[in-house]
């Protein structure tokens, strides 16, 4: 692990330096704002109507109309966003050299891996900590489920570390970046609607694509609903991507 | 200091290196010198453990460079080819963070930074963004960061790569005034360097070494035969034909001058008086008479070809 800390600094150090993380901050916020602001009017115009109707009024409730769909877009923008912050991580170093002076110091390829990793998650966190004041909001005129909303945060949070160890496993493979971005986006986009083809294939298969599936672990999440097996995927999920990493970079050591 | 056994490194199926070995000992100065392409910097690639070879070993203070990897960088100070550096970085902030990736303690970095600064006169740069700076800047903060935390073991690869004339005395400068108590690997295409600065060259070519000594002892050892020029005015083909002619003469060679010719003759013989005497006794105008020092280049040239003609011959 030596050296972890030292390379997490320069990552931060060069994420924020760059103009990339400005533009996914500020395009990221812009549609969680938007998102959030269209499923709170919409919620507030059925409840004017529910009024009326109490049988409507029974089905309404704020994790259904406004917190599910909020953390859900969260997550889609997170899944085209996340591509852009992670793609530079290595494939950034090995195209202008200086995967040389890294690996020359005396930093092991964990430690590389880990800062690195930590670091991406690290600015994630910090954009989904910039959605809070989206909660305060509904704290003021309504009242929200607050484990409800925490249950969530953790979500996002499991999903931004899978997100950016798929990232830096991608960005390992090449010394491109658009090429690092798109591969992780593919990635990431199959990986989270694999679980729609259940009903293509038999029951066998199909259980397990839905197991594989980054959104039916999600939507446990976004419900509020904190089970310890989908804690544990996105850890296993993490861990893998990061293990796969790891081994992309020991192969200079044995390929030709 | 550093010893290298048998080593070859194969790309697929191009050999970069094929059964390299040499020594380096502690406060010596050596030059790789070699075409590009030769080999050396997958030799230096491979001491400061950035990649492993496929064959053989290399030590580094007594120990390897694949087994005890981290210790070693530890001890090496890298300026890779191209200087790869952070453009986004201010010159202070990178050498901040290679002083914590070299485990420079907190309590020290700020001094050690300060100290490498003014030894490679980059201080007046210290907070501008390194994309900004120019070649010569960013190579001299590409030596400092090797210079960080001391390093015995100095590896630059190309340091004048790039560099305008006076930049270059002023590294080279640094570079022999660094040399004095550190052990130092520097690679080189430009032989006036190598001969400047390192007290031992080590030649590379095709992946192997063909040659390792002093400059001088390189120099003597391959001036197997004299070489006299001489500049005299008469009819080409006679005056050919007469000098062949002579004794100890092995070849006399029309150079690009009108009248001018390089005539090789056997070791330990200086034909010089004879020669004028035969040019002068023909009755024609003698211009221009002396010996012909060998320059590395020459000799250089001489190993590497020799080199390939061995070569087509198996």
């Amino acid at each position: 692990m030596k050296g972890t800390y030292v390379v997490y600094r320069k990552e931060l150090y060069r994420l924020f330096a760059s103009p990339i993380f400005y533009v996914v901050a500020f395009i990221f916020l812009a549609l969680v704002g938007y998102f959030f602001y269209s499923s709170v009017a919409y919620y507030s115009l059925l409840s004017f109507q529910a009024g009326r109707t109490p049988f409507l009024s029974e089905q309404l409730n704020l994790t259904d109309m406004v917190l599910e769909p909020f953390f859900g877009s969260i997550s889609v923008v997170l899944l085209l966003m996340v591509p852009l912050i992670t793609m530079r991580l290595f494939a950034e170093e090995k195209k202008t050299g200086t995967v040389e002076l890294l690996f020359t110091y005396p930093i092991s390829d964990r430690g590389a891996v880990l800062g690195k990793f930590t670091a991406g998650v690290s600015v994630l966190a910090l954009l989904l900590a910039a959605t809070l004041p989206a909660m305060f909001l509904l704290e003021a005129f309504a009242n929200p489920p607050w484990p409800t909303i925490m249950g969530g945060y953790l979500g996002l949070l499991l999903t931004c570390s899978a997100f950016v160890s798929l990232g830096l496993f991608a960005s390992s493979l090449t010394q491109n970046q658009i090429i690092a971005a798109a591969l992780a986006f593919g990635a990431l986009l199959l990986l989270w609607i694999i679980g729609w083809a259940e009903t293509l294939v038999g029951p066998t298969l199909g259980s397990f694509l839905k197991y594989l599936s980054l959104l039916t672990h999600f939507d446990n999440f976004a419900r509020g609903i904190l089970d310890s097996r989908d804690v544990f995927f996105y850890l296993l999920f993490t861990l893998f991507f990061l293990f796969t990493t790891l081994r992309i970079l020991e192969s200079r050591h044995w390929r030709g | 200091m550093i010893e290298v056994d048998n080593l070859t490194k194969l790309y697929g199926s191009l050999v970069a290196l094929r059964q390299v070995s040499f020594r380096v000992d502690q406060g010596e100065i050596v030059g790789f010198l070699g075409p590009n392409g030769a080999g050396k910097t997958t030799a230096l690639r491979i001491l400061t453990c950035f990649m492993p070879p496929t064959s053989g070993t290399a030590r580094v203070a007594g120990l390897d460079c694949q087994q005890h990897s981290l210790e070693v960088r530890g001890k090496i100070g890298y300026l890779p080819e191209n200087v790869p550096l952070y453009p986004d970085m201010t010159t202070r902030r990178f050498l901040e963070f290679a002083a914590a990736a070299k485990g420079v303690l907190r309590s020290r970095s700020r001094k050690e930074i300060e100290r490498v600064m003014e030894v490679c006169t980059i201080t007046s740069v210290a907070e501008r963004l390194i994309g900004h700076l120019s070649k010569g800047y960013r190579q001299r903060i590409g030596i400092a960061q090797a210079l960080l935390n001391d390093p015995a073991i100095l590896i630059l690869d190309e340091p004048t790569i790039g560099l305008d004339p006076s930049q270059i005395v002023e590294i080279r400068s640094l570079i022999k005034k660094l040399g004095a108590e550190r052990t130092i690997i520097l690679s080189s295409h430009i032989l006036p360097e190598v001969s400047q600065i390192c007290q031992r060259i080590l030649i590379i070519n095709n992946g192997q070494i063909v040659a390792t000594d002093t400059p001088a002892n390189l120099t003597a050892q391959l001036q197997r035969n004299l070489h006299v020029y001489l500049e005299v005015e008469g009819p080409r083909t006679e005056v050919m034909q007469k000098m062949e002619a002579m004794a100890g003469v092995l070849e006399v060679k029309p150079t690009n001058g009108e009248s001018s010719y390089l005539i090789e003759t056997s070791r330990g013989q200086d034909l010089r008086p004879e020669l004028a005497r035969t040019v002068v006794e023909s009755g024609w105008q003698l211009r221009e008479l002396k010996l012909q020092d060998l320059s590395l280049e020459d000799i250089f040239m001489q190993l590497v070809t020799d080199e390939e003609a061995g070569e087509e011959q198996e």
